[in-house]
């Protein structure tokens, strides 16, 4: 049990999953999976963005699905109504993302907690309105198509599914790698502490404004991005890809992966697109599980499946310490009631 | 000039529809420091209650209206026992999920139930009236006659009573109302079963110049959001303001600038006004 459990907190694990999701279109023949997969892993792309501003930060961005549409529509528009290349169009769809971000987050990220809930909901709102009615640019309620996918050089024809795949990951690895540094950085910890108190942060030093602000950027240009490959991969998009139903999905997979943690947001999306996958003939009423089952998380589980098991073992290798202690005090063994706090802020920093 | 006061009066339905939904909202916000998420989507199942007892089981318009505002307030309060009560003391940002997937809920479960077709809530007032060069449609009338009713019922019931003054101690001050003994639960409880019950009615007046389908509630919430911000979240006198402020917007916005582009006038409204205040228009001292 105890072998199981370090094994899951190892870096090792995300080796094995690593080598598990790049031998993954070789053992499976069929191609439908292996598309799912690439898609499931651009929203996970989205959702790390989200739990940088929801699960780091603390502030609930219900604009999520938009910026993500942003980035799509940029992608569609460029390389359809200008004929631009992807790359170039993807970089734009980035810096879109950044742009847009800063705007709305300096406007947005002054209001606290139900205001800022509540103003990023309309903001998203917004969004989908002008994809919606600005034909001129966006082509309306038609959407876009025949979308330009990403150019291999030559080299790779990325309009097949397998090495898109491998796009898509290499995309998802960088991403995850990114937001490890970052949770380990400073500026990581910045945000936590936003997240534990405002007051408290201000009462340290930190500037409150600015590192929201970078939070916002960070996790719209995460959001931009995903919507770039999405548009890549799909190569047709509409206004529905802005509607707050998506927000609400990406909020799912962060709550069942572990909000604030490293792994939650890929094993919970994992998780869900794969459920859903599974449970396909209820697509449409996929919300009658979903909606109870946040409910119930938020409620008994408010961590998700990485938090939970971090919070279990943190309370095992305590209790265990304390054993020990006890055992140990006859014996002259000392420092063992310390080593299970580090173990537990070392595991929570690598999780 | 007809037409300035035809839009004065299509202002003035909206609005009272408006007010009516984010005064539930903003009762609940006063009491529980929720923002509801799922209010519209108890408008919505008020709405189907209403057009299926009148379709269904043939009762008339007067008795679904009742049938309608019973079971969403049932709904609401199983809502504040089954998920707020629960989330309590949990983080801020647990509540706003919560009410998220009941939201979903409520909606796939109407979804399942009468699919996603649009329908038209028959009426019996159809007549359509004429003053001068107004016409006006009866139910137009019965609307802002239904919603300024009710809105005073629940002045005088919250002034008058004793229950009602139980919730407004505790929406101005929690810890003072537990200090006189008031029950925090019965509050919590009953202030849900009113909110519920002004969501469904005001969908029962309004679907009949609107159309019934699962999303109906979506743009509305939205709207009521914006108004109990404007109003100063928790303020009863603010929501109905509020509410008229943007149905004359609308109104007005719609005929004169943009009708394309109507929906959008709250929502700029919104970042506008919280751009230059970020504690909306009427809030005193700190949130």
């Amino acid at each position: 049990m105890d072998r199981l459990m370090n094994f899951l907190v190892s870096p090792v694990l995300k080796w094995a999953l690593l080598v598990l999701a790049v031998v993954f279109p070789l053992i499976s023949d069929n191609e439908y999976h292996i598309y799912v997969m690439a898609t499931a892993f651009i929203w996970a792309i989205a959702v790390y963005g989200m739990n940088i501003i929801t699960g780091y930060c603390g502030q609930l961005n219900l604009a999520h699905g938009g910026f993500f549409a942003i980035g799509a529509y940029v992608v569609a528009i460029l390389t359809v109504d200008h004929e631009w290349a992807f790359w170039p169009a993807f970089i734009a769809a980035g810096l879109a993302g950044a742009i847009f971000g800063f705007l709305v987050g300096v406007v947005s990220l002054r209001l606290k907690e139900h205001y800022f809930a509540i103003f990023t909901l309309c903001v998203g709102f917004i969004i989908y309105l002008l994809l919606e009615k600005w034909e001129e640019l966006t082509h309306g309620s038609l959407g876009i198509i025949n979308i330009a996918p990403p150019e291999g050089f030559g080299l790779v024809d990325f309009t097949e599914t397998v090495p898109f795949y491998y796009l898509v990951l290499a995309f998802l690895v960088l991403s995850v790698w990114l937001v490890s540094r970052l949770s380990r950085s400073l500026l990581g910890r910045t945000f936590l502490a936003i997240r534990i108190s405002d007051d408290l942060a201000q009462s340290l030093g930190i500037n409150l404004m600015r590192n929201k602000v970078l939070a916002f950027v960070l996790s719209t240009v995460y959001a931009a991005s995903a919507g770039a490959l999405y548009a890549g991969v799909v190569r047709f998009i509409g206004p529905a890809e802005a509607d707050v139903v998506h927000t609400f999905d990406m909020i799912t997979y962060l709550l069942v992966g572990g909000i604030g943690t490293l792994m939650g947001p890929l094993l919970g999306t994992l998780a869900i697109t794969w459920l859903t996958q599974m449970l396909q003939s209820l697509e449409e009423y996929r919300m009658i599980i979903f909606g109870p089952m946040l409910v119930i998380l938020v409620i008994f589980f408010p961590r998700g499946i990485v938090g939970g098991f971090l919070t279990w073992r943190g309370r095992r290798l305590a209790n265990k310490a304390s054993q020990q202690g006890q055992d140990g005090k006859s014996q002259t063994t000392v420092n063992t009631p310390s080593t299970p706090n580090a173990d537990k802020q070392e595991a929570g920093n690598n999780a | 000039m007809d037409l300035f006061l035809q839009q004065v009066l299509n202002g003035l339905t909206l609005g009272s529809i408006y007010g009516l939904i984010a005064l539930g909202l903003t009762l609940v916000y006063g009491i529980l420091h929720v923002p509801n998420f799922a209010h519209g989507a108890l408008y919505m199942v008020g709405a189907y209650v209403a057009y299926f007892t009148m379709v269904d089981l043939g009762l008339n318009y007067w008795l679904a209206m009742i049938a309608a505002g019973a079971v969403v307030a049932f709904l609401s309060v199983l809502c504040e026992r089954l998920v707020f009560h629960p989330l309590r003391h949990a983080p801020p940002i647990h509540d706003k999920i919560a009410a998220i997937g009941i939201l979903l809920f409520l909606e796939a479960v109407v979804q399942m139930y009468w699919g996603a077709d649009f329908r038209r809530m028959p009426t019996p007032y159809n007549e359509i009236l004429h003053f001068g060069g107004l016409t006006i449609p009866a139910q137009r009338l019965l609307i802002i006659a239904g919603a300024f009713g009710l809105m005073g019922a629940l002045h005088l019931y919250l002034k008058k009573t004793m229950t009602g003054a139980t919730i407004i101690a505790m929406a101005q001050n929690r810890e003072g109302a537990f200090l006189v003994g008031i029950d925090a639960n019965r509050v919590a409880m009953m202030t849900f079963a009113i909110a519920g019950m002004l969501a469904a009615v005001g969908a029962t007046l309004f679907a009949p110049i609107n159309l019934v389908y699962p999303a109906m509630g979506h743009l509305l919430i939205m709207k009521a959001f914006v108004i109990i911000i404007l109003g100063g979240m928790g303020s009863i006198p603010g929501a109905i303001v509020g509410g008229l402020i943007i149905g004359f917007a609308e109104a007005l916005g719609g005929f004169y600038i943009s009708n394309e582009y109507k929906d959008v006038i709250a929502f700029a409204l919104l970042v506008v006004i919280l751009s230059v205040k970020p504690t909306g228009l009427f809030t005193k001292g700190v949130r």
